[in-house]
């Protein structure tokens, strides 16, 4: 075990031993219940309605028919390259946020604010922001038309320019959703004893080799956390997209939303929903197992 | 690099980032304010002119507006009470004692905030019908405070760790019976904690869109009608500006009330 890794650890919570007794679980039940009615019992739901078919009998007829949609393919692409796009970008301005919050400027808590201040807007509110922005008469083309680079306003979301449709959606996922990430890296930022950074100074670490060999080993664990949080979110994405390039962009959430509220298939929704689950999971073991390679790579430099 | 360049790196780049996310507020707050004419003309100024409530007015006069607001209001209403109620003790639970299956519970809490609204929604709806839940608000009530919970029990856990024990103890060696204590000790430190858990599931169930429209079909609440209205029946562009200004106000209040604690809703690492 490293040293910073010892130092992580949170001590024990200051809790006075009382009686073990019945009331915790008395407290607890309440919640149990709950989450079992309207959280466990609806992924099990979810699974049964995806494989049994109307005579109770297992079949595979809905995934099937899920694969074999017109929008299937598209919708497993668009997920997975707007996740992988989004993603970097939101660490990476995360990170610069996080580390200047960390610095503690004059200012820094007023500019933890504002950066937060997207955590409360909804996928669908920012998409209707952006796209007071990127629609053909939005602010985009006044701007570009007030520095007359174009003649007239240009088309940014159509099927016809797909890399522009995507420019749109991925600046409005990085403008909705880095709070989150920055909030996770902040925490975990204050958790590292400043005295580790002072000691780095004192050994002659400046800015990148600081960064490099003890902020970043240091913030692992809770990068990998914010990882895990914001990739499962990003399978979610769903009204941002909707609002900005309607179907011409389908994505996984979106056509389980369209599945049930067209097609009235709760069946292929529910597999829709199981895939995007699955998918969840699967992220979450490979960035546990990836991290922690990493982990034992750094510690044995 | 000398210290007034990074000085002035730093300035450039905390005001580029602030920038970044202020702009794109202005903008949409100036567009619910341009009138609908000046909107789809070219070339248009960047200031309404003159500035005009016209906008807003037709988005609260559309069809359905004013009832799915109230709709979405009294959602938001009952998933505070439902995942306070449910939640706070269990946060307390956490909070006070050790017991064999606190770590399996919290680990178990921490899972759950990572499944939202989209894998539980179509089952539920399906459940919901059979149940007689199906497009009333305490059927989106009871999705939202299943995505409320986790951050209601860890932040109320946060809150109670902040609160003394000894304050507790000392008022049930004074003679006050464990409900007496808490209520009379530990529930009035804790209340402006348990204050933010409750802001914060409002804007939780606020701003939530794929259960509500999932689940509800005539008693829209306000993101389920405006998703309606912008994906299925080609809202116009007055519409959806209105309705993007309109949803985002409360969460910008918001925000600046539950500040102080919003490192303590994210910042609790899966572990």
């Amino acid at each position: 075990m490293t040293v910073a890794e010892r130092r992580l650890e949170r001590p024990g919570l200051p809790l006075v031993r009382l009686r073990i007794d019945w009331l915790p679980y008395l407290l607890l039940l309440p919640t149990l219940i709950f989450l079992s009615a309207f959280f466990v019992y609806p992924m099990l739901q979810a699974l049964a309605l995806s494989v049994r078919g109307p005579d109770g009998a297992l079949t595979w007829r809905y995934f099937q028919a899920m694969v074999g949609d017109t929008y299937f393919s598209g919708a497993i692409r668009n997920s997975l390259l707007l996740t992988a796009i989004v993603i970097p970008l939101q660490v990476a301005i995360a990170l610069t946020i996080a580390l200047l919050v960390n610095s503690r400027f004059r200012g820094h808590t007023t500019f933890l604010y504002v950066a937060a201040i997207p955590l409360g807007i909804s996928d669908l509110a920012a998409g209707l922001v952006w796209l007071s922005i990127f629609t053909e008469r939005g602010y985009l083309n006044m701007l570009l038309q007030g520095l007359h680079l174009v003649p007239r306003p240009l088309t940014f979301l159509t099927f016809e320019r797909p890399l522009l449709l995507y420019g749109a959606i991925v600046a409005t996922e990085v403008w909705r959703a880095t709070a989150i990430v920055m909030l996770i890296l902040v925490a975990g930022l204050q958790l590292i004893p400043r005295d580790f950074f002072e000691t780095a100074e004192v050994f002659g670490a400046t800015g990148w080799r600081k960064l490099r060999y003890v902020t970043l080993p240091l913030l692992r664990p809770v990068l990998q956390t914010a990882l895990i949080i914001r990739t499962i979110l990003a399978f979610q994405l769903f009204a941002t997209v909707i609002t900005l390039a309607g179907r011409i962009v389908p994505v996984l959430a979106g056509e389980a939303y369209f599945q049930y509220t067209i097609y009235r298939n709760p069946h292929v929704a529910s597999a829709y929903a199981v895939l995007i689950m699955g998918t969840s999971m699967a992220v979450t073991v490979l960035y546990l197992r990836l991290l922690r390679t990493r982990e034992e790579e750094v510690a044995r430099a | 690099m000398s210290r007034p360049a990074r000085q002035a790196l730093l300035a450039v780049t905390v005001a580029l980032l602030a920038t970044w996310v202020l702009l794109p507020l202005v903008l949409i707050a100036l567009a619910s304010f341009t009138p609908r004419s000046q909107l789809y003309a070219w070339p248009r100024p960047l200031l309404p002119q003159p500035w005009s409530a016209e906008t807003m007015r037709f988005f609260f006069q559309a069809q359905g507006v004013l009832p799915s607001t109230l709709n979405s209001l009294l959602v938001a209403a009952l998933t505070i009470g439902l995942s306070v109620a449910i939640g706070a003790p269990a946060g307390y639970a956490l909070s006070r004692f050790r017991f064999p299956g606190r770590e399996a519970f919290r680990l178990g809490i921490l899972a759950t905030k990572m499944f939202p609204a989209t894998i539980l929604a179509v089952p539920l709806a399906v459940a919901f019908i059979r149940w007689g839940l199906y497009d009333t608000l305490w059927g989106v009530a009871f999705v939202h405070t299943a995505l409320a919970l986790p951050f209601t029990i860890i932040i109320t856990m946060s809150v109670f760790l902040g609160v003394p024990l000894e304050l507790e103890e000392a008022a049930m060696t004074l003679g006050c019976s464990r409900l007496q204590a808490f209520r009379r000790v530990a529930l009035p430190i804790a209340l402006p904690g348990l204050a933010a858990a409750a802001i914060f599931t409002f804007v939780l169930s606020w701003n939530e869109v794929f259960a509500a429209t999932i689940l509800t079909l005539r008693n829209r609440t306000l993101p389920a009608l405006v998703m309606n209205a912008v994906g299925a029946a080609g809202a116009p562009l007055d519409y959806r500006f209105a309705a993007g200004f309109f949803m985002i106000v409360p969460a910008l209040i918001i925000i600046l009330l539950i500040r102080r604690y919003l490192l303590t809703l994210w910042g609790v690492t899966v572990r």
